[in-house]
């Protein structure tokens, strides 16, 4: 009976081990364990130890490895799951459309293969979980492994870590729209996302752009200059402190799932908030 | 060159999510419909390709007899050919998606050679399952990089950039390969009027797979509590800028 859990030494993967626990005392293999990263070789590894469940963190990584175990041991695999009864079927809570939706599953397996949402699970404060030793898989586990790394480009403020964010969409109108919002950002020292109709529309890169499919973001406050609030763009904000939407329709999504509104042409209303910061200062 | 692209079909869901009454499907009555978006890159991926290498590309769903518009949607923007596996209006699980695909992908490369690089996208926009393209290449006995932001061939390999929290990772791996693709790796074209013409006259092959009993079996779907944020307005126009700067103010961000 191995109960096992992919750590990678995070919050999230503290989570996980939480809802391990219910499925037997959870021994773990670091995600580390070969460097650099090679997915397959961490997926033999761990359908090696014959394991009668496997945890892992929701992220890129875990669900990657996840999805490399399930097709080696020819399971079933159910991501980003923010609850889970054990049983026979397991039963399982898990995210859809980016967290937009929760889907109730039957998890029908004899070994469920399960990683855990983000900030979805109170960790608990059991003990850490025991490291096994492992085999080093043959050479051939290991055509797929990191060959390289890229430093990121030093772009100002990262969106992904931005206390501020000034963020414009389609009502934006324009690339040259966002002149007015680059301003704002510049004297809140913000940085500056955008919607997906704008990268679509190639006014921004999509390095810029917060949602689904983007980056999901967590700051104090996100200025929404112009964006309507589709379920793609909330996905990403999900983490925000407070929103500020702008607005020239009351009714738009934002506008309603919004901390504070102001109503009207953002072309007016943008500048008029950069004039009464240096107004202040 | 042959290059292979696995697309799903999905309702545009617009700002508020409805399900259906018996609440296993979304309620899509008023909605649109398209390709996940890390699928779209894909799509492009593959016909940029097939431009420059020459070639052939094909796409591939699983999906409603409806699912034909999407597919007529890629062949607009360049694919030459589709293979529609049909579904029954039920529900079916990523692994079962994935042995049904990786079978008719067999089927296809016995007749016509292998497919150089099969794109997916790295997970469905819906079901956000995060597997059907790795139990794909499993089953091939492919090597699979995925969520890649920019993909380059290099002879008989491939040169797979991959985004992390810390800038990229790079991966080279052998042709053939599976790849799965994230929305930034390309800017996916708009359909050109002549494209959506040609689209008309290329073919589609209608595949009816048997579908196996799921063992992720969807019950039912709600839609979660909402965050709890009741908008206060500051007003509107230019007049309300004093108080957005005083609620920036009161966040201690000036």
């Amino acid at each position: 009976m191995t109960v096992l859990l992919l750590d990678d030494r995070t919050e999230v993967s503290r989570q996980a081990l939480t809802l391990a626990r219910q499925f037997g005392e959870p021994r773990s293999i670091a995600l580390d364990i070969f460097q650099p990263f090679a997915p397959d070789a961490l997926a033999a590894a761990i359908a090696q130890q014959d394991p009668t469940a496997v945890f892992a963190a929701g992220t890129e990584r875990g669900n990657e490895v996840m999805a490399r175990v399930a097709a080696r041991m020819r399971l079933p695999f159910a991501a980003n799951c923010i609850a889970v009864t054990p049983g026979d079927p397991v039963i399982v809570t898990r995210l859809r459309w980016g967290g937009s939706l929760l889907e109730e599953a039957r998890l029908h397996s004899p070994k469920p293969l399960i990683t855990v949402a983000p900030h979805s699970v109170r960790p608990d404060d059991g003990p850490p979980p025991t490291e096994i030793v492992v085999d080093r898989p043959d050479d051939r586990e290991f055509v797929v492994q990191v060959k390289e790394h890229i430093q990121p480009s030093d772009g100002g403020v990262s969106l992904a870590e931005a206390r501020v964010i000034v963020s414009g969409g389609r009502g934006v109108g324009s690339k040259e729209g966002f002149a007015i919002l680059e301003e704002l950002a510049g004297l809140l020292g913000a940085a500056v996302g955008c919607s997906r109709a704008v990268t679509s529309a190639g006014w921004r890169p999509h390095s810029d752009q917060v949602g689904q499919t983007g980056t999901k973001v967590s700051p104090e406050v996100y200025i929404a200059c112009g964006i309507s609030g589709a379920t793609q763009h909330m996905a990403g904000l999900k983490g925000a402190k407070r929103i500020l939407a702008i607005n020239s329709d009351p009714q738009a999504p934002l506008m309603m799932n919004a901390d504070y509104t102001v109503t009207g042409d953002l072309k007016e209303i943008v500048p008029a908030i950069s004039a009464e910061i240096r107004k202040r200062r | 060159m042959r290059i292979a692209v696995c697309v799903k079909r999905v309702p545009i869901t617009g700002g508020r999510i409805v399900l259906t009454d018996d609440a296993t499907a979304i309620n899509t009555q008023h909605l649109g419909f398209t390709i996940s978006p890390h699928e779209e890159c894909g799509v492009e991926e593959a016909v940029r390709l097939i431009e420059a290498n020459k070639g052939e590309s094909v796409v591939f769903t699983l999906g409603p007899a409806e699912a034909v518009e999407q597919l007529r949607d890629c062949m607009a923007l360049g694919i030459d050919r589709a293979i529609h596996l049909r579904t029954y209006g039920r529900d079916w699980d990523g692994e079962a998606t994935a042995a049904a695909l990786a079978q008719v992908i067999r089927d296809d490369e016995a007749v016509e050679g292998r497919f150089d690089l099969i794109f997916f996208g790295n997970e469905s926009a819906d079901s956000g399952g995060f597997q059907v393209g790795v139990r794909v290449a499993y089953a091939l006995g492919r090597s699979c990089v995925t969520g890649l932001k920019k993909v380059t061939l290099e002879g008989a390999s491939v040169r797979c950039e991959q985004e992390v929290e810390a800038g990229r990772d790079v991966y080279m791996v052998p042709l053939p390969a599976v790849l799965t693709v994230k929305e930034g790796l390309n800017l996916p074209r708009y359909p050109s009027v002549p494209g959506r013409m040609r689209a008309r006259g290329k073919p589609v092959t209608m595949l009816n797979p048997q579908r196996p009993e799921p063992r992720l079996e969807l019950v039912r779907l709600a839609v979660p509590p909402g965050q709890g944020r009741r908008a206060e307005s500051l007003g509107s126009g230019a007049p309300a800028a004093p108080a957005v700067v005083d609620v920036l103010q009161q966040a201690g961000l000036l």
